[in-house]
């Protein structure tokens, strides 16, 4: 759980939201790739130290699980911050494949089946 | 421009993002849900807590743990890169039998389910066997043996559990990777044979 994060954290976690517990938008689910834009927009604002922290992980594409794993925060509290960090054009993020039981991808499934083969 | 709307783009210099997809690895409480996915993830499992009060709940979900606001749920994952464009994660579900409600937010969008099932306490994954049914949420049975001894054939299991035949039971030892992924193929050729239907 721990990281190279030295830093530590003396703030609560909702503390880093401003008090919010609710995202601003619902498009961020738990294995939804977020990635840093590089070089960050000209015009976006400077960011947090919390939120440098969040940058400095997604630089290559993460998952929003893995990040909250990573920085040791509830989902709940990231998917704010990447709310935050998505309008300001600061990070992209990728939807998981759409998964329906009703339409199911043959490709797809057929993919992870030689992938998990291959293991 | 990257800041216009970062959903739609992903700008030049920022590297492309895999396609994602889930397998939810279900079950009662200490039936090995972690060990499996740590078996077979090429990451050591982690762990993400989720204070309750602010997973979702409506008021009606916190009814009986008025007294304990300090509760979390705890969710161990894992992953497993299948290319370059596509990865796979495992998410093992709460076991608490409180916290199925998180389930459902769990469940959206996954491929499919294992239900583990301890072999010395099948009646532990009851629940997770009913959660999958009710919802049609594809799933296979994985017997757990302890220290990878398996007393029961796997149809005494599917009799005790009253599984249709349509689902598949494999004998497993968590503990072992080949074994963790050959449940994983096997959850994947039901979904395959159910799509090629």
């Amino acid at each position: 759980m721990t990281d190279s994060d030295a830093s530590g954290r003396l703030v609560r976690p909702f503390a880093l939201t401003g008090g919010r517990t609710r995202p601003s938008r619902a498009d961020f689910t738990l294995i939804t790739t977020v990635t840093a834009v590089d070089p960050p927009p000209e015009l976006a604002p400077r960011p947090q130290a919390e939120q440098s922290r969040i940058l400095r992980r997604c630089a290559r594409p993460v998952a929003v699980a893995e990040l909250a794993a990573l920085l040791d925060l509830p989902v709940s509290v990231v998917v704010i911050m990447l709310c935050d960090l998505l309008e300001a054009g600061l990070i992209t993020a990728h939807p998981p494949r759409p998964v329906s039981p009703r339409t199911p991808d043959l490709d797809l499934l057929q993919k992870v089946r030689e992938g998990l083969g291959r293991l | 421009m990257a800041g216009s709307d970062p959903l739609a783009t992903e700008t030049a210099g920022t590297p492309a993002a895999p396609d994602t997809v889930k397998i939810l690895i279900a079950g009662g409480f200490g039936v090995g849900k972690t060990t499996m996915v740590g078996s077979v993830s090429e990451i050591a499992p982690l762990r993400t807590e989720e204070p309750l009060t602010v997973a979702g709940l409506g008021v009606d979900d916190l009814a009986g743990i008025e007294q304990k606001r300090a509760t979390t749920v705890a969710m161990d994952f894992g992953r497993i890169t299948i290319s370059d464009e596509l990865v796979l994660y495992l998410f093992g579900t709460p076991g608490q039998q409180r916290f199925w409600f998180m389930w459902n937010d769990l469940a959206v969008g996954a491929l499919g389910a294992v239900v583990l099932i301890d072999v010395r306490r099948p009646e532990s994954s009851f629940a997770a066997v009913d959660f999958f049914e009710r919802r049609r949420i594809p799933f296979v049975v994985a017997v757990n043996g302890f220290e990878g001894h398996h007393p029961y054939p796997a149809e005494d299991i599917r009799e005790s559990l009253a599984l249709p035949e349509g689902i598949p039971v494999v004998l497993c030892d968590a503990r072992r990777r080949e074994s963790s992924r050959d449940v994983l193929i096997a959850l994947l050729d039901l979904l395959i044979a159910a799509a090629v239907e």
